[in-house]
């Protein structure tokens, strides 16, 4: 297999970063929670890179160590999601019937909702943080994964190889796991690079909106909120985490579309 | 006669999605922590007053026959009411959903002319330089968080060269034009990238199908097919995406509208989640929600009125 130049650059910079989380305590310049009442609002300068905020904190080691929440919310964000999603796709896609009947009535019941509303009411309803979002997202997340996998099952249901498999006397579950699942997991492994950068975006957003990571922590919504007063005098506060969260994304959003150019998923 | 009947099945189709939508709006409300009538009758209310309202609510029946209390109140246009403003929830939504529904039908204006533009010229030669370009510009796009960008337009085109309003909505029409202008451009860039990736394998699909062959084979110049035949056929396909984009363009509004401080449905929601106003939440969701379904239907409407085929 041919690696694609855009799967190669995403990957470069889902590396960088990763290596940027993990060396976050040798990259940063400065604690990213001390108050430092003499540089308050320092443009970037050779002491602070990207300047500092409202109560002096130094805006390039907070999104540095950004970096690491960004990564935890939007790996973990995904694994409930895509396990659920997979489970009750592959159920449906293969067995059909009463099964396949019920998933799709709950898969249209989560059409007309646009996602980030109902992550937002969930998370309104159980409260603020992390871990209620990512309640919200398995509750809501498992949709697409759920669609995937139940188009690839329905395909590889009828194909020569299941169809020998179950001639030989295997059992459903045998087959499911060892024959369907594997052949099940290009589309939804592209998809869930993509879902990574949404899972990222919309954690930020709930910071932003006060809803996600409480602030003082170092995330990048959170600090983008905190710039938002001072735009006009210190721009570099909301400025460089958002730079951050594009970077970040591009990285994952490309490796996905690389890979469906590699899966030949798409053209 | 075969079309009405399409409509009336279709419509007979979205009443399990309604049921199914009102069910997942009812199940939100029955996880509040708190009592949600003490917060609305305020703490010195008597306990008669809140056994009332409980009573109306239905909130001490069996959770089955509160869902049915729950949507008979729905049916007859009660959203419950507003704790902060004192208000049915009803009246908020038809002061506050005009608003976003400006925003939103601003914001297709503005994307559709880039989308067709940008598919079509990727469309053209797939993998050539400018479909490269587009669609690594879709990519940025896509992973850059709205709410930034919603921030650097207002410093930009708002403070320093001074071109539009940043918050607000204005009074008269030129005015919502104006004000809305930056938060419609801010939820454009984050869908144009979406759109134009499904008209552009619309396209693609389309140009390969055998009539292509058959009309360029007759003598037909590429550009008179591409116009005459591939363009119209690839626009179903995106048509059908439109339900769906108005659903992203509703959830943008949420932070868009937080952002420029639009008077619209998501600043309301936003706004009555960090005050507890639970009952304008679980309102604010449920006309989301009805609004894709209407677009839903519309299209599906539209595309059997297009396309024979559909409805057979």
């Amino acid at each position: 297999m041919k690696l694609s130049p855009m799967f190669v650059c995403g990957a470069t910079l889902v590396a960088v970063w990763s290596l940027i989380a993990l060396a976050a305590p040798l990259l940063a310049t400065h604690d990213p929670y001390a108050i430092d009442f003499e540089a308050l609002l320092a443009p970037p300068s050779a002491d602070h890179w990207f300047g500092s905020d409202n109560v002096g904190r130094d805006t390039y080691s907070r999104v540095i160590y950004g970096s690491r929440l960004a990564l935890y919310i939007g790996l973990l964000g995904v694994i409930a999601p895509m396990i659920i999603g997979m489970t009750i796709g592959l159920l449906a896609g293969y067995f059909g019937g009463w099964v396949d009947t019920i998933a799709m009535r709950v898969l249209d019941i989560t059409v007309p909702f646009p996602f980030f509303v109902l992550v937002l009411s969930i998370v309104a309803v159980l409260g603020p943080g992390i871990e209620n979002y990512f309640i919200a997202l398995a509750l809501v997340g498992w949709v697409g994964y759920a669609r995937l996998a139940r188009a690839e099952a329905i395909v590889l249901r009828s194909s020569e190889f299941v169809l020998a498999a179950r001639t030989m006397g295997f059992s459903h579950p045998y087959i499911l796991f060892r024959h369907v699942l594997p052949n099940a997991m290009s589309p939804v492994v592209v998809y869930m690079m993509t879902d990574v950068t949404l899972v990222i975006l919309f954690g930020a957003a709930l910071g932003f909106l006060g809803m996600g990571v409480s602030p003082p922590a170092a995330e990048w919504g959170v600090m983008i909120a905190e710039g938002q007063i001072y735009i006009s005098s210190a721009w570099w506060i909301s400025f460089f985490p958002g730079l951050a969260m594009v970077l970040i994304g591009v990285g994952f959003a490309l490796m996905g579309d690389g890979l469906a150019k590699m899966l030949r998923i798409e053209r | 006669m075969k079309i009405l009947r399409f409509i009336v099945s279709r419509l007979l189709q979205s009443v399990p999605v309604l049921l199914g939508v009102s069910i997942v709006t009812f199940l939100l409300m029955v996880n509040t922590p708190g009592d949600p009538i003490r917060l609305l009758v305020g703490v010195r209310a008597s306990d008669e007053t809140i056994a009332i309202i409980r009573d109306r609510y239905g909130l001490d029946d069996p959770i089955l026959s509160q869902y049915f209390t729950y949507l008979g109140n729905l049916v007859q246009g009660d959203l419950g009411a507003s704790l902060r403003f004192k208000v049915p929830v009803s009246e908020l939504v038809a002061q506050f959903y005009p608003v976003t529904l400006f925003l939103v039908v601003y914001s297709i204006v503005l994307i559709l002319p880039p989308v067709i533009l940008l598919s079509v010229w990727s469309a053209k030669r797939p993998n050539g330089p400018a479909d490269q370009i587009i669609r690594i510009v879709g990519v940025i796009g896509l992973a850059m968080p709205v709410f930034w960008v919603g921030l650097l337009f207002a410093r930009f085109f708002g403070v320093t060269l001074g071109l539009f309003p940043v918050s607000g909505f204005g009074t008269t029409i030129p005015e919502h034009f104006l004000h809305l202008f930056l938060p419609s451009l801010t939820t454009a860039i984050w869908v144009v990238p979406i759109l134009t990736r499904n008209l552009r394998s619309a396209l693609l699909d389309e140009m390969n199908r055998d009539y292509v062959t058959a009309g360029m084979s007759k003598g037909l110049g590429a550009p008179q097919v591409f116009r005459t035949h591939v363009f119209p056929n690839s626009l179903l396909p995106t048509l059908n995406l439109f339900a769906v984009i108005v659903a992203y363009l509703l959830g943008g509004s949420v932070i868009v509208e937080t952002v420029y401080a639009v008077p619209g449905m998501g600043k309301l929601m936003v706004d009555s989640i960090l005050a507890r106003d639970y009952f304008v939440v679980q309102g604010a969701t449920l006309v989301f929600a009805l609004t894709t379904i209407v677009v839903m239907l519309a299209v599906d409407i539209l595309s059997a009125l297009i396309d024979p085929r559909i409805n057979t």
